[in-house]
């Protein structure tokens, strides 16, 4: 292009407009923010006249209304069918935080010791471990749900309860387990246990600036692992044993007392941890795996005891690893216990979004609530993380 | 041994001795990575003793205890596994309640699908560039089979199930999320704030939410979002439920493409005097999903797992007809026997999935490995 060409079309006008890219991008977002709101204003027409036809209620009204059905598992508090859809709101997320919380605990252990154990020397061992990874991994998460559950349904029947030295029942209805029961003075406990890892904490920094400071290394975990274990143990005795246990009991056609954990809950449980410590596994053996070894010869070379090479060199490195894909795991169990509909199992999406939708006909209500619930512990399980992760990040320059 | 000690070298002239016999071989092999240390010993012993005890509980089950033959469920009487049930039901596991005398075309689909597929998977395929046009006529010879119509006979989409309900959601699935994942990316990268806005909140909101209330929302508000008189069948809801939420996976495992790719190429792009959709399509794109195959195929494997989630809305995939299985009063208390065939049908296709995942991976890699 010439430069008489350049200038003409500098000069005259719309060519000019359309090659400004300020111009462009503005025309563009102008045109998308319109699309978009076109596209609202159509969905939210078309669903305001659908409402009014079918004479379905908007409104957060429901939330007060009466549930008039039963839910089998609240085991924070009493549920009642004269209970509101509110209260079936708090059960269902309550029963979704226990299954998520428990799931990540022991599908962190459990994958944690697969991934150690997949880098085993022993050839037999990781390739067990390889094998389990592989199968777990791709068989789909609600067919493994439904397995586990069909499994527990097909346990003996109350008559024929399995029983483990009269303490655990094992049922098609369930695991009975003894339920604690703390009488007088059993507060000490865990007051003690809180005044322990305060205290571990505080003895944790102060030793860190005196190793700043003089070098002189304290035994900062065994000190705190004896004082978290130590202290509320010491409490405990000292008190007189202030715990007593209620054990099942055979009486008519069920167990009474101790504390029933139902099949739903279990296979649920059992399923998300089997299935999510398959991929935690594969995230830690890739972890560990990404530290060069050249780090363990120089961690040798420095004269650091084993022990302190695994837990000065490599495990901080590998963390930085492991952390970030860890989060996505979490979450996705999480997200993954919705999947409690499909054994009835009444977490928030079975009860909440499930029953209540269908007595009260109000989707939208009840999907907006469920959906920014589940949000609500992504943001804050991805803020956490992030914080520790930035914790344990590389400082470079 | 002595012929060697005695016979004396000049410096620098003896040759090499052979390793130790118990360092090689099978006993070395054994030595070292099963016997190499009493905490290792053990652990090989407790090893193998959990396998035989699993082993012989598990070949019991599938095989040596297992009914193979009979017609009835009193056949099963050796206390393994009961397989009557899968050879009943097989043609339902397979097409759902798709007429039996329309099989052919179920079949014909299944065949045609392997041949739309492998040019896509192979890039040595002889005739590849024919092929690649076949493949992009499949979605369409395979709907207009499928549904019926203009001399078939039409079959409802609520008759389709089985393994072909599994294949026909994991396939649109995968076709619709990857334009709409690259627009995501796309925008999720552009100047524009408000198109970048757009499409960081669509992207977080889908991924922070689990599949099965996007599959409520499909069944239960889409109904509502539309106008009266028009409305969508069940399978197509569930269709836009599924697309919508692997294209925002989709768009992420794009965008660490197009991250990947290095900023002299952008620059180059923009040099050569390219307009934005230009550079895209001819430097950037080309690059970018090259490199990401390997995570579309992830996410397309996690897809076809998460097809099983339209069971819970109604639709009878594989896990959905297992569950019809099990609930039928002619075969009563098989659901292990119907799950782990199911589970073995999954496992085949999404190990091998996996494995190719893996393959490519290591063919993409070649020259750039250190």
């Amino acid at each position: 292009m010439s430069a008489e060409t350049a200038q003409n079309a500098r000069g005259s006008g719309g060519a000019s407009l359309l090659s400004d890219q300020r111009f462009r991008s503005l025309f563009f977002q102008a045109l998308v923010i319109g699309l978009f709101g076109a596209f609202l204003l159509f969905i939210i027409l078309n669903t305001a006249t659908n409402i009014e036809k079918r004479g379905i209620s908007t409104g957060f009204d429901f939330l007060a209304a009466p549930a008039g059905y039963d839910i089998a598992i609240s085991p924070f508090f009493e549920f009642k069918a004269t209970d509101t859809h509110g209260t079936v709101f708090w059960v269902g997320l309550l029963n979704t935080l226990m299954v998520s919380i428990m799931g990540i605990l022991a599908a962190t252990i459990l994958g944690v010791v697969l991934g150690v154990l997949r880098l085993s020397p022993n050839w037999l061992i990781s390739r067990i471990v390889y094998c389990y990874v592989e199968v777990t991994r791709n068989v789909p998460l609600l067919l493994q749900i439904l397995l586990w559950y069909s499994i527990f349904l097909g346990l003996p029947s109350v008559r024929q309860s399995i029983s483990i030295w009269d303490t655990f029942i094992l049922n098609q209805r369930g695991l009975i387990v003894p339920e604690p029961i703390p009488t007088d003075g059993f507060m000490l406990v865990p007051i003690c246990l809180v005044i322990a890892i305060v205290g571990s904490f505080i003895f944790s920094k102060w030793a860190h600036k005196k190793q700043d400071e003089t070098g002189k290394i304290y035994p900062v975990l065994m000190t705190s692992i004896m004082s978290i274990i130590g202290l509320p143990t010491l409490a405990f005795i000292v008190t007189g044993f202030p715990l007593d246990f209620a054990y099942p009991e055979l009486k008519g056609f069920n167990f009474q007392g101790g504390l029933s954990i139902k099949p739903e809950f279990t296979a649920l449980w059992f399923a998300l941890t089997l299935y999510t410590a398959a991929f935690i596994a594969e995230t830690v053996r890739s972890g560990i795996q990404s530290v060069s070894h050249g780090q363990t010869e120089a961690a040798e070379a420095l004269g650091l005891k084993p022990s302190w090479t695994m837990r000065l060199v490599i495990l901080p490195q590998a963390l930085r690893v492991i952390i970030p894909p860890m989060t996505s795991q979490y979450l996705n169990l999480t997200k993954n216990s919705s999947l409690a509909v499909a054994i009835g199992y009444p977490d928030i999406v079975q009860s909440f979004g499930g029953v209540t939708l269908n007595q009260t006909g109000q989707a939208i209500e009840v999907i907006f609530i469920t959906m920014l619930v589940y949000l609500t512990i992504s943001l804050v399980i991805s803020a956490i993380m992030n914080w520790y992760n930035s914790r344990v990040r590389l400082v470079e320059r | 041994m002595s012929s060697i000690t005695d016979q004396k070298y000049a410096p620098g002239e003896h040759p090499d001795l052979p390793p130790p016999p118990g360092s090689i071989g099978v006993v070395g092999w054994l030595r070292h990575r099963l016997f190499s240390s009493v905490g290792n010993t053990i652990l090989t012993i407790i090893a193998f003793f959990f396998l035989f005890k699993v082993g012989n509980a598990v070949v019991f089950w599938v095989f040596t205890g297992a009914t193979f033959t009979g017609e009835t469920q009193d056949a099963c009487t050796q206390g393994g596994a009961c397989w009557l049930v899968i050879g009943d039901r097989f043609h339902q596991f397979m097409y759902g309640l798709y007429p039996q005398e329309e099989y052919w075309r179920a079949n014909i689909v299944f065949v045609l699908m392997v041949f739309a597929i492998a040019p896509l998977l192979f890039d040595k395929l002889p005739h590849r560039g024919k092929f690649l046009i076949f493949s992009a006529l499949f979605p369409f010879a395979a709907f207009y089979l499928l549904s019926g119509g203009l001399g078939l006979e039409t079959v409802d989409t609520a008759n389709w199930g089985g393994m072909l309900l599994t294949l026909v959601l994991g396939i649109t699935g995968i076709v619709a999320s990857l334009p709409i994942g690259i627009l995501l990316a796309l925008g999720r990268r552009s100047n524009m704030p408000i198109v970048r806005t757009l499409c960081v909140c669509f992207i977080e909101f889908i991924r922070g939410v689990p599949l099965i209330t996007i599959l409520f929302m499909a069944s239960n508000m889409l109904p509502l979002f539309l106008p009266e008189g028009v409305n969508f069948d069940k399978l197509l809801r569930a269709l836009i439920g599924v697309a919508l939420f692997s294209s925002a996976y989709m768009a992420e495992v794009i965008r660490g493409g197009l991250q990947a790719i290095p900023k002299g190429q952008y620059e180059g792009a923009d040099a050569m005097g390219l307009s934005y959709w230009q550079s895209m399509r001819l430097i950037v794109l080309p690059q970018a999903l090259r490199i990401v195959i390997p995570g579309i195929v992830n996410t397309f494997i996690g897809l076809y797992k998460d097809t099983t989630l339209v069971s819970i809305i109604g639709l009878f995939d594989l896990l959905g007809i297992a569950q019809v299985a099990v609930a039928d009063v002619k075969w009563r208390g098989l659901a292990p026997e119907t799950y782990a065939f199911i589970a073995l049908l999954f496992f085949i296709s999404c190990f091998s999935m996996s494995r190719y995942s893996l393959w490519l991976e290591n063919k993409l890699h070649t020259g750039h490995k250190r």
